[in-house]
C-alpha cells in the first residue's frame, strides 16, 4: 500500500476547512498561484498521469492544450460520474478528502485559466454531496473561491450537479448535455470539448482521482516521481471487488502484481475458490484468467496483454459464474445503459445479447458464432461513442481467452491470438 | 481565396474546400457514400453510422457525413471491412423495422428499401425484434407510424430548425429510444401545426400524410358525381420530378391531361382562386392600411401558419387577413356560382385539389368552410399522393401531349402563379394594392427585394402615392415567431407581412416529393416566374374571368356576397399543456 494520492485519508476532520487548514490545506493552491501555469501542466507531465476515469490521456498535455484554447471562458469540470462497474475509487476521495479535491478543481482552475469549475455527481452519489457542498461554501468564506482569489486577480467558483443515474453520462459529451438540462446523450465529435464543451465553452474534463492528484503533487512531487515504473511512474488507485475476501480502494505503486494485489491486499478469494476470471477497467474493460496474476499492475505490461486499467477496477469472478453467464450480465448492463442513438449500439448490443443467449441454451449454430463475431468487430469500429466502442470489449477478449467457450478451438502454441 | 484541401478517395484524387465532409467530396467523384441519418439540408448527426468509412491512420471507421477532409487523407469506401461494417448496420436496422414493404404508403419509395436492394440483402440475416407499436393518426393531415422508425432523427431536425416547434423530439433509452410526441400524445394536442416537413424529410415510412388516394377514387368512379379538381401553383413545377423529368421542369400541360385522363370531369386552376385571394386581401389591406386598423396585417393563405397563429399566438388571430386561401375561395365558389351555372346541386359536386401541403386536409375539415353541411372541398391530394395516383392509373406522364385547363376557372395570371414561392402572395398583393393606393396602372411590378429564400425574413419600405408602406416576407415559423413576439410587444412597424411555413414557400411544401432539397426549391421558384413572366395578365384584379364574376354574381370587391362566400374566422387551438400554464401563472 502507498500513501500519496490518500495521504490525507483520516486526517482531518472533513466538514471543517479549519482543520484541513491545520494540516497544511491550500498550501498548494498558494503556491500554484505563484507559479507559471505552464510550469504546473509540465509538472503533470512529468509525473506521467494519464487520466484515470478511463481514457488514459496525458493529463499535463491536455491542461495546456486547454490553456492555449484562445475563446473565452474556460471552465474545468470534475467528472464525478464514477460509473463503471466495480468502480468505486473516486468516492473514497470525495468521502474521506473533499476539501483536496476542492483544492485540486481551484489549482485547475487556475491553471487553464478558467472562470467556473463543476462537479458532476454520480447520482447515486447524492448523499456526499453536502460534504462537497459545505466544503465549496467554507472555501468561499475563506476567500478560496469567488474573486480575486487570496489578492491574485483570479476570479473562479465552484458549481456542484447532480446525474440521475445513466452510465453514459460519464462520458464527456453526455455530461456536459446532463449539466445543461438536457437528455445525457453523447454527441459527435468535433466539436471537441477543449474547444466548445459544457454550455459551449472551452472546457477541461478531468476525473476526480486525475484532478486530486494535482495538490500532493504540487506539494511533494517527489515520493510520487520515486514510486513506480519507468513508463507508469507513481502510484494509483484502485478498487478490488467481486469474490474476494476484502473488497475495497487501495492505492498501489504501479508495478505492483495483480497476484499481491487480490491475495495480500484484498485477501483473497472467498473459500479458497479458484478464479474463473478477472475483468480490468469496468464494465468497459476487458477480461482476463489467471494466468495474468503475476503481470504487474503497469500500463505497458497490460497493453502487451491485451488488457487496460481504464478506471482502475479490478472484479474478480470464481469458479461458481460461467464466462457466458459473466457477459450476459454485462451485456445486460450495456443494453440497459446504451442511449440508443446510434445503430450499432442500440442495435448490436440487442442482438449480441440473443446470439449470447442461445449459447447459454445451446442452441447455437456455427452461423449464429460467425454473425455475434461480426458485429462484436462492427461495434467497436463504428459507434458514435466511447460507449459502443468499449461495450464488447469483454466479448473480444473472452473470445481470445477463452475460445471453448464459443465453441473455437484453442490458438495453437506460438500461434499470433 | 479559399483553402483547398486534397484528398484521394479510393485511390482516385479530389480536391475540394477546407471544411468539405469525405460525404461530399466523395459526390465529387460520384460515389454515393450510403447515409440514412445524412440529409444535405440538415445539421449532421452521425447517427445511423451507415456511412462508416476507412481513413488510412484511423483505427475506427469514420462517419463520413461528420469526417471534415483534411490535407492527404486517404480514404476507402470499398474495402470488406467497410462493406461488412455497412452490411451490418443495415441488418441492424433491418431487424428493428417492420418489414411488410408491400403495404407500406413510401414502398418503391423508400430509402432504407434502396439500400437493401444495393446491399443485396435477400433475406433477414438477424432475428426481428420490433415490436408492434400503435400508430397515430388523430388528424386529417398527418400519420406516424413508429414500428417504421428508423430513429435516424430527420423529422426532429425539420420541426426544430426549420419551424423551432419541437413537437417531435427522442424519449426513452437503448432499445426503447423512440422518436414521437410528448407522451406520444396525438399531434394535434401537441406544439405540431400539421406543416408536414417532417414528412418531406422521413427516409422511411414512419412519417406521412394521411392517404386520400382512395377517397378520390371512389369519387372519381361514381357515375352520379361531377368530381372537379383544382391546382395549386406549385404542382406544376414539382410534379416532374417524379417522372423523370429534369428537376423543376414546367409540367403544366401533362398535368392538365394526366388529370382529364384520370376522369376529372374539369380541371381547374387554383391560380384562379390565387387571383381571388389577392383581390380581397389587398382590399382588405388598403382598407386597414387607411384606417390603420390591427396593424401589420399577416396573410392567411397558408394553413401550416394559420395553424401557428391560432395554437401558439391565438391572441393575435386578428391580425390574419380574413380572407380565405385560394384553394377555399375556389372551393367556395364552385360550390356557388359554378353549381349554379351548371344546375348542379353543391353536394353533387366533388371538389378535388391538389395541393403541396399536408394542412390543406386539415383545413379543409374547417367548420368554417362549409355551408349548410357542405365542406367546399371534398378531399385535398398531396403532390406525392397525386403522383401515387397517376403511376396506379398507368399513365406515362413524362410521354403526355400538353393539355388546357377548362374554362371559366382555367384562366390565370402571373400573380397567381407566383402565390407558390415565398415572397409571391406578398408581391401579387403589392401589384394589386399599389395600382388601387396610386389610383392608376403601375407598370413597374416586379418587386424583386421580396424575392428568393437565402433569407428568413425579408423587409421592404415601399413609397406608393405619397405613402410609406413597410412590409416583410417570412418563411418558415422559426421567423414568423420573432416577428409575432414583435407585434406582441409592440416593437413592430411592419404594415403588411407575409408568411410562409414552409421553406421557400409552398414550392417546398410538406406534401412535396420526398426528393425535395433547398437546392431543387430554388430551380422551383425560377420556373415560377418564368410562367409569371410569359403570363399575358400579371395583375390578379385584371383577371378577365375575375372581373367577370365579380359583376355578375359578387358585386364587388369586398361587397357582403364577397364576405359571405370568400371570407373566413379563426378559433383559438387548444394545446394540451395549457391548462398547466393557466394554473402556474395564478
Amino acid at each position: 500500500m502507498a500513501h500519496f494520492i490518500t495521504r490525507n485519508f483520516g486526517k482531518y476532520d472533513v466538514f471543517s476547512i479549519d482543520s484541513y487548514l491545520s494540516i497544511g490545506g491550500f498550501s498548494s493552491l498558494k503556491k500554484a498561484l505563484k507559479m507559471d501555469k505552464e510550469d504546473i501542466a509540465s509538472l503533470i507531465t512529468k509525473a506521467g498521469v494519464k487520466g484515470r476515469g478511463g481514457a488514459e490521456y496525458p493529463m499535463g498535455r491536455k491542461w495546456s492544450q486547454a490553456r492555449q484554447v484562445t475563446r473565452p471562458h474556460h471552465c474545468v469540470v470534475c467528472n464525478a460520474d464514477e460509473g463503471e462497474t466495480c468502480t468505486f475509487k473516486d468516492r473514497e476521495l470525495i468521502t474521506q478528502d473533499p476539501f483536496n479535491l476542492i483544492e485540486a478543481i481551484i489549482i485547475a482552475g487556475w491553471a487553464v485559466d478558467a472562470e467556473d469549475g463543476y462537479i458532476y455527481m454520480r447520482e447515486e452519489y447524492a448523499h456526499l454531496c453536502p460534504r462537497l457542498i459545505n466544503a465549496i461554501e467554507q472555501a468561499r468564506q475563506r476567500g478560496f473561491l469567488g474573486k480575486n482569489i487570496l489578492g491574485s486577480g483570479f476570479n473562479y467558483d465552484i458549481h456542484l450537479y447532480s446525474g440521475a443515474g445513466a452510465y453514459v453520462c460519464g462520458e464527456g459529451t453526455a455530461l456536459i448535455r446532463s449539466i445543461e438540462g438536457k437528455a445525457g446523450r453523447p454527441r459527435m465529435k468535433p466539436p471537441f470539448m477543449k474547444q466548445s464543451g459544457l454550455f459551449t465553452r472551452p472546457t477541461c474534463l478531468n476525473n476526480v482521482e486525475s484532478l486530486s492528484i494535482v495538490p500532493h503533487l504540487l506539494h511533494d512531487a517527489a515520493p510520487y516521481l520515486a514510486q513506480g515504473t519507468e513508463n507508469s511512474i507513481g502510484t494509483k488507485l484502485i478498487s478490488v471487488g467481486g469474490n474476494v475476501n476484502k473488497p475495497g480502494v487501495f492505492e498501489i505503486p504501479f508495478g505492483t502484481t495483480i497476484r499481491q494485489i487480490i491475495y495480500d491486499l484484498a485477501g483473497g478469494i472467498q473459500e479458497n475458490r479458484s478464479i474463473r476470471l478477472i475483468q480490468f477497467g469496468g464494465a468497459s474493460g476487458k477480461i482476463a484468467d489467471d494466468s495474468v496474476l503475476d503481470l504487474p499492475y503497469t500500463y505497458e505490461d497490460f497493453a502487451a496483454h491485451n488488457l487496460i486499467i481504464g478506471s482502475g477496477s479490478i472484479l474478480v469472478i470464481d469458479e461458481r459464474m460461467s464466462v457466458i453467464d459473466f457477459l450476459r450480465a454485462t451485456q445486460d448492463f450495456f443494453l440497459h445503459e446504451s442511449c440508443g442513438q446510434c445503430v450499432p449500439c442500440r442495435e448490436g448490443n440487442r442482438q449480441i445479447k440473443f446470439f449470447l443467449d442461445k449459447i447459454k441454451a445451446g442452441t447455437q449454430t456455427q452461423e449464429d458464432i460467425e454473425t455475434m463475431l461480426t458485429f462484436a468487430k462492427v461495434m467497436p469500429l463504428s459507434s458514435l461513442c466511447g460507449l459502443g466502442e468499449t461495450a464488447q470489449n469483454a466479448l473480444q477478449s473472452a473470445i481470445k481467452v477463452f475460445p471453448e467457450v464459443f465453441g473455437l478451438m484453442p490458438k495453437a502454441q506460438g500461434e499470433q491470438a | 481565396m479559399e483553402e483547398m484541401i486534397n484528398l484521394t478517395i479510393n485511390n482516385l484524387p479530389v480536391t475540394v474546400k477546407k471544411g468539405t465532409k469525405i460525404m461530399e467530396a466523395a459526390r465529387k467523384l460520384h460515389i454515393d457514400i450510403p447515409h440514412l441519418c445524412y440529409h444535405p439540408d440538415q445539421a449532421i448527426k452521425a447517427r445511423c453510422r451507415l456511412c462508416s468509412v476507412e481513413v488510412v491512420g484511423k483505427k475506427r471507421l469514420l462517419a463520413a457525413c461528420a469526417t471534415e477532409c483534411w490535407e492527404g487523407m486517404q480514404v476507402y469506401t470499398d474495402t470488406k471491412i467497410v462493406r461488412d461494417t455497412q452490411k451490418g448496420i443495415l441488418q441492424l436496422i433491418m431487424a428493428d423495422h417492420e418489414e411488410n414493404c408491400l403495404t407500406c404508403p413510401r414502398n418503391g419509395n423508400c430509402d432504407l428499401q434502396d439500400l437493401c436492394s444495393r446491399f443485396n440483402i435477400l433475406r433477414p440475416h438477424l432475428p426481428h425484434v420490433s415490436k408492434p407499436l400503435p400508430k397515430l393518426c388523430d388528424n386529417p393531415s398527418l400519420v406516424s407510424d413508429p414500428e417504421k422508425c428508423v430513429k435516424c432523427g430527420r423529422c426532429i431536425r425539420a420541426c426544430k430548425d426549420i419551424q423551432g416547434i419541437e413537437a417531435l423530439g427522442f424519449s426513452q433509452r437503448s432499445i426503447n429510444l423512440s422518436v414521437g410526441t410528448a407522451y406520444k400524445d396525438g399531434f394535434l394536442k401537441t406544439d405540431c401545426i400539421l406543416c408536414g416537413q417532417c414528412t418531406v424529410v422521413c427516409p422511411v415510412g414512419a412519417l406521412v400524410e394521411k392517404d386520400d388516394t382512395d377517397k378520390v377514387m371512389q369519387a372519381l368512379l361514381d357515375p352520379e358525381k361531377v368530381v372537379i379538381v383544382q391546382t395549386a401553383p406549385s404542382i406544376r413545377v414539382t410534379l416532374g420530378d417524379a417522372f423523370g423529368l429534369p428537376d423543376a421542369s414546367i409540367v403544366t400541360g401533362k398535368m392538365v391531361t394526366a388529370l382529364k385522363m384520370m376522369g376529372f370531369n374539369k380541371v381547374f386552376d387554383t391560380n384562379y382562386g390565387a387571383d381571388m385571394t389577392i383581390t380581397e386581401e389587398a382590399h382588405e389591406f388598403v382598407e386597414r392600411f387607411k384606417k390603420k386598423d390591427c396593424l401589420p396585417m399577416f396573410t392567411s393563405c397558408c394553413p401550416g401558419w394559420v395553424n401557428f397563429v391560432e395554437k401558439h399566438y391565438p391572441d393575435l388571430k386578428e391580425h390574419l387577413s380574413s380572407a380565405k386561401s385560394p384553394m377555399s375561395m375556389f372551393s367556395a365558389i364552385l360550390k356557388s356560382e359554378y353549381a349554379q351555372r351548371i344546375g348542379k346541386k353543391p353536394s353533387e359536386i366533388y371538389s378535388v385539389a391538389i395541393m403541396p401541403c399536408i394542412a390543406k386536409k386539415y383545413e379543409r375539415q374547417r367548420p368554417q368552410l362549409q355551408r349548410n353541411g357542405v365542406y367546399d372541398t371534398d378531399a385535398v391530394l398531396t403532390t406525392r399522393e397525386l403522383i401515387k395516383m397517376i403511376k396506379s392509373i398507368g399513365i406515362e406522364f413524362d410521354k403526355l401531349p400538353a393539355g388546357k385547363f377548362d374554362d371559366p376557372m382555367g384562366d390565370s395570371t402571373g400573380a397567381g402563379a407566383i402565390f407558390g414561392a415565398t415572397g409571391g402572395v406578398m408581391e401579387a398583393a403589392l401589384r394589386t394594392a399599389d395600382d388601387w393606393l396610386a389610383q392608376k396602372p403601375l407598370s413597374e411590378i416586379e418587386y424583386k427585394t421580396v424575392r428568393g429564400m437565402d433569407n428568413g425574413i425579408k423587409e421592404a419600405t415601399l413609397e406608393i402615392a405619397g405613402q410609406t408602406i413597410k412590409i416583410a416576407v417570412v418563411q418558415t415559423l422559426k421567423y414568423a415567431r420573432i416577428v409575432l413576439d414583435k407585434v406582441r410587444s409592440g416593437q413592430c412597424d411592419y404594415d403588411f407581412v407575409e408568411v410562409m411555413a414552409c421553406p421557400g414557400g409552398c414550392i417546398g411544401g410538406g406534401g412535396q416529393p420526398v426528393t425535395s432539397t433547398r437546392h431543387t426549391e430554388k430551380e422551383r421558384i425560377n420556373s415560377l416566374y418564368a410562367i409569371d413572366r410569359t403570363s399575358k395578365f400579371r395583375k390578379s384584379h385584371e383577371n378577365p374571368y375575375l372581373i367577370e364574376l365579380y359583376k355578375n354574381y359578387l358585386d364587388d370587391i369586398g361587397s357582403k356576397k364577397a364576405h359571405e362566400l370568400l371570407h373566413t374566422s379563426f378559433e383559438k387551438q387548444p394545446r394540451w399543456y395549457d391548462e398547466a400554464l393557466k394554473k402556474q401563472e395564478k
